[in-house]
């Protein structure tokens, strides 16, 4: 059935694009494809606004800890479970740590740990999925199989044993975190493949004699993008999570190191009383996670040109 | 008396930005044993009109004005009391029968529960009983068997006659069919709706039919609602419309439709523009940015439906400059195929010979056996000359599509032998594929698939041609050129595909196609989801381009008087094989074979005395 909603609908639509398209193109070269992208991601307020917080605590975290008079392990004996004032901005722990230089040392590891997690695992699971799903036979047989096999493997009792051997190294920690967690987005990317490999833009792409490879970057993978990127910035949380889990129980960062998770596991029996101790963290914690959900939606909004037509219900 | 009466019925979605008014002040009458028909182009309200009556629209939708059946006033009416009505008044035929049965019932039962629901106290056994009668009366046969089949196990054609026999079980007044032939072939949509005038009468019910098909209207409708922007812009009974149409409009739909006596490269004649948007309608005629006959008093204000005869209204106020003219005279183009001289022994650019393409049957899970095979293509041979277009029809599972699939692999069939320019496809090496590729390129139906979505139109033209390694100049020379061969603008290169309209969505497939400059181009049905006065337009660029390029097609359809239109030489398949070939003069006017007389008798045309 025709449904004139949605016909009427797209129409307002391409009217005001037409012209936007207009005042915007350049003749002699077109506008390509990420121009508009951007074009469409900076007219997302909230996305921007996000992005930019998360640039900043990143570049903060690791810019600010040189210019503040007090560094993560110094201890002030005249300000002992202090409340924020305007020497400690968060406030001091009942070593008299400075809490602000702490929590910023926390992000530093938190933030590098979660980015490079989340990146490395779509990376994974965006090749895995695409090459699985798009050519089928015993490429897809053989990657199922290590993602069945990666599945069952007890993979947060092997990640804590591996990381106590290492010292909470970083990298090590990074590593294990990324290898154990790109499984099910893959499994997703393969089935989303697996339908877009039959649609006629795609077979029309190897009929006009586009290389495998070129197709699966060009089609498949920004086809497969909204959820890619939803995925990344999810990730982002949950790899955050699992470092400041780990950290948390005493398996992860070791002391005098900190991060975001021992600053939370040691806030914690003190989170009535004295409540900036654990506060801060955690909200610190919370920010980067919501501003990363965010970005990711932003993403999507502007790589998919579908996505912000949807019809709101009115009512 | 009459049975349905609507008055001024309007019908608004509420959207983010605008309010989009679907229907725009309907005034219609449906009387007892009458078929009305809603004519128009995708968007033009009819389905909107036809959804308020049975109160389907979505909860959103404003609607207003008088809906009234036997008097009673059915707008405002809560969802229950129209559950009370809908089946047991109104009977509905959707247009896709498969989504319309439920899957996991069997045909009887789904019959047996339209049943129950109205009449409580019938009793199992007795709903039953009736359910089988009403299959035989739909003419399915072994009605007792078929009713214990589950909705999978029949054809798309037996799935619509169940649909109907869930419509009329309980002996409604009122018949809405919503395009209930267009997801079916061509000899089955004839057999549907002699099935659905038996229904008619067994029912005296009235009918309201929704299509854009006006060959249907022309076989089956007793009046017609010719609907534009929401409104009806001509309302005639359906002889006088074909013969005396005084809307602008609708001589320009029924110019578009392709026929069967039209001969070989007869150019159709489109509507040019594309339906206005719904939302914002500027003051005036909303067909006067489309209308070659528009003067400054259209822009003033929109025309009433003005009476010109009793019971033929068209809502223009330069109806007396469409009377006892053509539809080529009033959009002034010409309808003449372009004097070519054929020389008949141009060079065979593709070659097919005994191709056959079997799909096996297996059954087992662990142990695989295979319990038979399929035929899909079974030995079938044409040839294809230079400049010239081969015809290639059938209807659904066919194996034309197959056929066309497996020519354009260019991969070693199995069995048979396909050449191309020449070239065995048996021996072709990677390298030397690539090179055949920009020589045989393909369009598809449906143009809103064929197009990479999250590609804006620039980089879906540059593709082929930076995957054959042309440079960033010269990509950019060969989209604009492109651009303009199919009607569009350079500025369009910025916009995604979903930005754009049906017509210009296969105008880009069809850029893309030629951007290598092929000799051969494969179309597989590349009309088939378009409006017809979109359609017409994109036959004549077809037309066109084989002119200006002299390019040989290779066109796949279901639809007769496309292929009419398009094609010098025409095969005819059916079951895998090729039936009847020769030329396209030949095959339609003295068809040899059993199956072609059959198919195009099936075919409705838009006149109504061939009856």
């Amino acid at each position: 059935m025709n449904e004139p909603v949605t016909d009427s609908n797209s129409s307002p639509a391409t009217e005001d694009s037409s012209t936007t398209a207009k005042s915007g193109v350049d003749v002699t070269s077109f506008a390509s494809r990420r121009t508009l992208v951007l074009r469409r991601f900076l007219r997302n307020k909230p996305a921007v606004a996000s992005l930019v917080l998360l640039a900043v605590m990143f570049i903060g975290c690791y810019a600010l800890p040189p210019l503040l008079p007090y560094s993560y392990s110094d201890l002030d004996f005249f300000a002992l479970q202090q409340p924020p004032s305007a020497e400690h901005w968060f406030g001091t722990n009942s070593l008299g740590q400075d809490l602000l230089a702490q929590t910023l040392r926390g992000m530093q590891k938190s933030m590098l740990i979660g980015v490079c997690v989340a990146f490395i695992s779509t990376v994974i699971a965006a090749t895995v999925g695409t090459i699985a799903g798009y050519f089928g036979g015993w490429r897809d047989r053989s990657l199922m199989w290590i993602v069945d096999l990666m599945l069952v493997v007890p993979a947060f009792l092997l990640i804590t044993i591996v990381v106590q051997r290492t010292k909470g190294d970083i990298i090590w920690m990074i590593f294990l975190l990324s290898v154990f967690s790109w499984m099910i987005s893959s499994r997703i990317v393969r089935g989303m493949t697996m339908s877009l490999k039959e649609r006629e833009f795609v077979v029309a792409a190897r009929y006009m004699g586009v290389r495998d490879s070129r197709i699966i970057i060009r089609h498949i993978v920004p086809n497969v993008a909204s959820i890619v990127i939803i995925d990344t910035a999810l990730n982002v949380g949950i790899a955050i999570l699992a470092e400041t889990g780990l950290s948390y129980l005493g398996f992860g960062v070791q002391p005098p190191d900190v991060s975001l998770g021992t600053l939370i596991a040691s806030g914690t029996p003190s989170a009535t009383t004295f409540p900036w101790l654990f506060l801060f963290p955690a909200g610190v914690l919370v920010l980067i996670i919501f501003c990363a959900n965010l970005v990711g939606d932003g993403l999507r909004d502007a790589l998919d040109p579908g996505s912000r037509a949807l019809r709101r219900k009115a009512r | 008396m009459t049975l349905l009466q609507v008055r001024d019925l309007t019908v608004a979605f509420p959207t983010d930005t605008d309010t989009v008014n679907a229907v725009r002040g309907m005034n219609f009458d449906v009387n007892p044993r009458e078929v009305v028909a809603l004519v128009g182009e995708s968007g033009a309200g009819k389905s909107a009109s036809a959804m308020a009556v049975v109160g389907l629209l979505p909860e959103y939708a404003a609607v207003s004005g008088s809906i009234r059946l036997h008097g009673d006033e059915l707008v405002g009416l809560s969802d229950e009391r129209m559950s009370q009505i809908r089946g047991k008044v109104i009977g509905t035929v959707f247009q896709d029968p498969m989504s319309a049965l439920t899957p996991v019932y069997t045909v009887g039962d789904q019959i047996a529960e339209a049943i129950e629901i109205h009449q409580r106290d019938i009793g199992r056994r007795a709903a039953r009983t009736r359910a089988i009668e009403l299959l035989e009366l739909v003419g399915i046969s072994q009605p007792e068997r078929r009713s214990r089949s589950f909705p999978h196990e029949l054809s798309g054609g037996e799935r619509q006659r169940v649909v109907i026999a869930i419509a009329i079980a309980n002996d409604p007044d009122l018949l809405i069919c919503d395009e209930p032939t267009t997801a079916l072939d061509v000899t089955v949509q004839a057999q549907i709706l002699e099935v659905l005038k038996t229904a008619r009468d067994v029912t005296n019910a009235g009918v309201l039919i929704i299509t854009h098909d006006l060959g249907v209207v022309a076989e089956f409708a007793n009046r017609a609602l010719v609907m534009y922007a929401g409104r009806p812009v001509e309302i005639a009974p359906v002889d006088e419309l074909y013969h005396d149409r005084r809307m602008p409009y609708t001589a320009g739909l029924l110019g578009s439709v392709p026929r069967l006596d039209a001969r070989q490269g007869a150019r159709l004649v489109p509507i040019p523009g594309a339906p206005p948007a719904m939302a914002a309608l500027p003051p005036g005629c909303p067909f006067e940015p489309r209308c070659p006959l528009a003067i400054d008093k259209c822009r003033d204000a929109e025309p009433a439906l003005l009476e010109i005869a009793p019971g033929h209204s068209a809502a223009c106020i330069r109806t007396e400059q469409v009377a006892g003219r053509s539809a080529a005279q009033i959009y002034g183009v010409s309808t003449e195929p372009a004097a070519v001289q054929q020389a008949a022994d141009e060079p065979v650019v593709l070659r097919v010979r005994d191709l056959a393409k079997t799909y096996k049957l297996t059954k087992g899970v662990v142990f695989r056996r295979q319990v038979g095979e399929v035929r899909a293509v079974d030995g079938v041979s044409f040839e294809l000359q230079e400049g010239r277009t081969l015809g290639i029809v059938g209807e659904s599972g066919s194996g034309k599509s197959t056929t066309l699939h497996q020519i354009l692999e260019l991969t070693a069939p199995q069995s048979g032998s396909i050449e191309v320019l020449g070239t065995d496809v048996a021996t072709l090496t990677g390298r030397t594929r690539r090179e055949l590729r920009s020589e045989l390129q393909v369009v598809f139906q449906d143009p809103v698939a064929s197009l990479d979505p999250r590609l804006p139109v620039f980089d879906v033209l540059a593709e082929p041609l930076s995957a054959n390694g042309f440079d960033k100049k010269q990509i950019d020379d060969r989209v604009a050129e492109l651009l303009g061969t199919v009607g569009l603008r350079i500025q369009d290169a910025s916009r995604y595909p979903a930005e754009f309209s049906g017509g210009q969505k296969q105008r880009i497939g069809i850029a893309r196609a030629l951007a290598l400059q092929p000799r051969i181009l494969a179309l597989d049905e590349p009309v088939s989801a378009l409006d017809v006065s979109i359609q017409a337009g994109i036959i004549n660029l077809l037309l066109d381009l084989q002119q200006r390029f002299e390019l040989s097609y290779l066109f796949v359809s279901h639809d007769l008087s496309v292929v009419k239109h398009l094609a010098h030489r025409v095969a005819v398949m059916y079951k895998g094989t090729i039936v009847e070939q020769g030329e396209g003069d030949q095959v339609f006017t003295n068809p040899q074979h059993e199956y072609t007389r059959r198919l195009l008798a099936a075919v409705p045309q838009p006149e109504v005395d061939r009856r």
